[in-house]
């Protein structure tokens, strides 16, 4: 199961510059650790993070195994319009998560 | 003589071993070349200037699996003159990338806050491009008391 947490205003005024953070549960693992058996345990990690407005893509985040468990983004963004603003993950044996919030820019 | 063969086998396999034993730590870690590396093939041959890129992270580090790292560049982010990218790298961990983020005007401010892992005490360097392709750093070194990556806690 996944279990995404998205912190952002729902309100905003045009042009005001907001704060988005985005987790991810996930174990990001590096494929560099040998588990219980002495093998190693095959790399799962999420690849990339793009975050979009109405769907234009405003900020996209490659990841590699150095980010930690449970990847947390933070990032900024202008307020332009209402609508949703969309966050996706994609990464190892496919891996793909969406979800979305909707705010109001008055 | 019987015991040249034994004696030559056990050499051999001692030799093999140690050799086996090596090779795989030498290939596994990053090191400051494979990092220079690394920032080059993202630079090219363009200078790379200090400052407008603030690297905050704790200086004394008690678990390398969740480190906060926050990466601030100064300056306008319009459409002339924006940050295009933020690369952030280290030179000890088994690969020198952290991550590539890849920002525009409609971010309003080149801010971007993450967890990352850190494998041993070690400089992280963070790489801003802008769109006229300049290219800003700034470094941080870390002690790192607990490494990542060293068991499987599950």
């Amino acid at each position: 199961m996944t279990q995404v947490l998205i912190n952002a205003p729902k309100t905003a005024k045009k042009g005001e510059v907001i704060e988005l953070k985005a987790l991810i549960l996930h174990v990001m693992e590096t494929g560099f650790r040998p588990g219980t058996n002495g093998r190693i345990i095959p790399r799962n990690i999420i690849e990339r993070f793009t975050a979009s407005w109405n769907g234009a893509e405003i900020f996209r985040m490659d990841f590699s195994p150095a980010i930690a468990a449970n990847p947390f983004v933070s990032f900024f963004a202008v307020a332009s319009e209402s609508g949703k603003i969309s966050f996706r993950w994609t990464g190892d044996e496919g891996f793909a998560v969406e979800e979305s919030v909707a705010i109001d820019v008055a | 003589m019987p015991g040249t063969k034994e004696g030559t086998t056990r050499r051999t396999f001692i030799v093999g071993a140690a050799l086996v034993s090596v090779l795989p730590l030498a290939s596994a870690r990053a090191t400051p070349e494979a990092m220079a590396a690394a920032i080059k093939e993202v630079v090219g041959d363009n200078a790379i200037r200090e400052g407008r890129v603030t690297l905050d992270l704790p200086p004394l580090i008690e678990n390398g699996n969740a480190v906060p790292l926050t990466v601030s560049v100064e300056g306008p982010m319009s459409e002339a003159d924006h940050i295009k990218a933020i690369h952030v790298f280290n030179e000890k961990n088994p690969q020198p990338h952290v991550f590539d983020a890849r920002l525009g005007p409609r971010n309003g401010k080149a801010v971007i806050g993450t967890r990352i892992k850190l494998g041993d005490s070690q400089k992280i360097v963070a790489i801003a491009e802008t769109n006229k392709g300049e290219f800003f750093s700034a470094s941080a070194d870390v002690i790192v008391t607990l490494a990542a990556c060293l068991e499987d806690l599950t």
